[in-house]
């Protein structure tokens, strides 16, 4: 049990995690302070809270290229809504970024679903939609700061118990998600449906069904991030989060999620998110030019790439570890 | 990335589906000619020789990249990295500009670039055995990111005179020196696809690689030719780019990896590998070039140019599901 863990691949990451703060401590010892910490995680949960999205939609073999997008809209939107109807209450604003954003999602899941496009199509086709609609909705102007609300701006740094509420969904979501993939037949069916989608057949699991629910699902949190996304940086325009998809591939794929489906895990996605945001945070503070960010985060997704192939061979597809070391 | 299993057969040796694969290219052609005259209507400046001719500048680019993505897509592999190797090339001449580079010096290093990149994606995907969406988005970065390193918020410029033939030049008329090559290389991709044992082999390949290598395809060798093919053209891509404006920035080129591919499957190759023609890529070319610059010539901006491609590929490649779905149920 403790050598399984010890070799795991989440393991080996948390191990390459506190060797870069390490790293980083040497030359900036401030770095590493819990509130500078804290900090980074804050930074980090927009990119979370899309990777688990787009970990379960890659393990039943999809992928989602349209959340950046899907992100940018919801947002633009929202920030339309609080600048026509200032008055209107936070937990509204939220209900309509899920909303949309969960239609958007579907909108891919239904495609790859019902209308069987292959999915890096679907959400290509739909990524382009998207961000052409903000245009449509706000005539490529910005909604900057002074024209939205406070409360509307105020909700992703409320404090509670001492961390930002953008944090706690960022955590919240983890929890949710790690209880998703482990304890429920809707976890099972994505990792069943990526590992061997033949096999998830014969066991009645509907596959185009369960990719449904994925797309619909990384459309949920891509709204609500959405509204985070906005609201905490308090601007929104055409651009957002431009290019932003490839950076949560990134973190799924650093964090051992396999591309061919079927294989991956919540802490493994959540530690390639922060490996990431730890990159892109420490940066700037060692005197390290932010331009290095794109080749170091490259360098780091490549090596990732050639650990994983590993990990696959040896390990092969096992979704039912619990049952095949009792039998 | 699907689970869409690639057919045994090849297409090509299926008549019912040869016939619709030419229907493909038949709707694609009847839609850039329907944007064509509707852009004539929307605008009296489109049928203007010269506009017309500007115009091609919108896709040729884009295009020479597209052949052999048509070529590495449909060998079931894909290189989401050709923009960033276009930056990371154009950096490399602007680099070679600082130090007194003559224009033939600068061709070879935008090649040389172009190549070196290809065989590095080439060795991460065969070599090494990794699936191409994930190394490529990889090098991405890591090429980008490079030309950031090199460049950070500044731009290379000052190339010499003789250079910005390759971007701005006329070979004939109003035909663009990029408008000929765009052409010629139309013409050999063509050939080396459709005509050759390698095209042969790619076609083999995409529908089932281990088919392929047991009727004795190296397999690898020809994935490995086809990533350094799509390095090359970016690399050609780059050297028409940076002369067409005249200076690099790190930004160069950003997002024409997604371009290239929608350019591609707007052409009819099946994003899964195993079927696909360059004629198909040229009209697709032709479709996207024309609602850039139909839009354009109405005011309206690029980015609503994005929703109509955007529709446009989704739905060319819904509408003749939906349609063969409600003819079996009725």
């Amino acid at each position: 049990m403790l050598k399984r863990l010890a070799t795991s691949r989440e393991a080996l990451l948390l191990g390459a995690i506190l060797v870069l703060l390490a790293l980083i401590s040497t030359r900036f010892p401030a770095f590493i302070t819990p509130s500078n910490l804290v900090g980074v995680f804050n930074d980090t949960s927009p990119l979370i809270l899309l990777a688990l999205g787009q970990m379960i939609v890659i393990l039943t073999k999809c992928i989602d290229l349209s959340v950046a997008a899907n992100l940018a809209l919801t947002g633009m939107v929202v920030a339309l809504v609080n600048v026509a109807a200032p008055g209107v209450p936070v937990a509204v604003i939220l209900l309509v970024a899920i909303t949309l954003g969960t239609i958007m999602g579907m909108f891919n899941g239904l495609l790859v679903w019902k209308v069987q496009i292959p999915p890096i199509v679907v959400t290509l086709g739909t990524m382009t939609i998207y961000r052409g609609i903000i245009f449509l909705l706000s005539d490529g102007k910005w909604v900057n700061a002074h024209e939205m609300s406070p409360a509307f701006k105020a909700f992703p740094r409320m404090e509670l118990l001492g961390l930002p509420m953008l944090s706690w969904f960022g955590i919240l979501a983890v929890i949710l998600f790690y209880f998703i993939m482990t304890r429920t037949t809707l976890g099972r069916a994505f990792y069943a449906v990526g590992g061997n989608p033949h096999a998830a057949v014969y066991a009645g699991i509907n596959v185009g069904y369960t990719q449904f629910w994925a797309y619909t699902i990384s459309g949920a949190l891509s709204g609500l991030a959405g509204y985070l996304w906005v609201s905490r940086y308090a601007v929104a325009y055409v651009d957002l989060a431009g290019g932003f998809e490839l950076e949560v591939v990134a973190a799924c794929v650093i964090g051992g999620v396999s591309i061919a489906g079927g294989l991956g895990t919540v802490a493994g996605t959540l530690l390639g998110a922060l490996f990431l945001g730890i990159v892109k945070n420490a940066l700037p503070v060692i005197n390290i030019s932010p331009f290095w960010q794109l080749a170091i985060s490259g360098a780091a997704i490549i090596i990732a790439v050639v650990f994983n192939a590993r990990a696959n061979r040896t390990k092969g597809r096992v979704i039912l570890k619990s049952a095949e070391q009792t039998a | 990335m699907s689970i869409a299993s690639n057919h045994s057969i090849p297409d090509r040796l299926q008549s019912p589906l040869q016939r619709r694969l030419k229907s493909w290219e038949m709707l694609l052609l009847l839609v850039a000619i329907a944007i064509f005259i509707a852009n004539s209507f929307a605008s009296p400046y489109f049928l203007d020789a010269w506009n017309l001719s500007d115009a091609t500048f919108n896709f040729t680019e884009k295009a020479m990249i597209a052949f052999a993505m048509a070529l590495l897509i449909i060998s079931g592999e894909i290189d989401l990295s050709v923009a960033s190797i276009i930056a990371l090339a154009s950096t490399a001449m602007g680099a070679a500009v600082q130090i007194g580079a003559d224009t033939p010096t600068l061709i070879i290093v935008g090649l040389a670039v172009g190549l070196a990149a290809g065989a590095f994606n080439g060795f991460l995907v065969t070599g090494l055995g990794l699936p191409s969406i994930v190394v490529t988005i990889g090098t991405m970065s890591l090429f980008r990111g490079i030309a950031y390193i090199v460049l950070g918020d500044q731009a290379y410029r000052g190339y010499p005179a003789s250079f910005a033939y390759f971007g701005q030049g006329y070979v004939y008329w109003v035909f663009s020196f990029e408008l000929v090559l765009f052409a010629m290389l139309a013409i050999l991709y063509g050939i080396l696809l459709h005509k050759t044992n390698f095209g042969r082999a790619v076609f083999a390949i995409g529908n089932n690689a281990t088919g392929a290598l047991f009727s004795g395809i190296r397999v690898n060798r020809v994935k490995f030719s086809l990533f350094l093919l799509t390095g090359l053209m970016s690399g050609v891509a780059a050297i028409c780019l940076t002369s067409r404006l005249g200076s690099t920035r790190p930004s160069i080129a950003l997002g024409w990896e997604l371009e290239v591919v929608t350019m591609v499957v707007l052409g009819g190759v099946n994003i899964l590998g195993g079927s696909g023609s360059i004629p198909g890529v040229v009209i697709a070319a032709f479709v996207m070039g024309l609602v850039t610059f139909g839009l354009g010539l109405l005011n309206v901006p690029g980015i609503v140019m994005s929703i109509v491609i955007g529709l446009l590929l989704i739905s060319v490649i819904a509408l003749p599901r939906l349609w063969a779905k409600m003819r079996r149920k009725s």
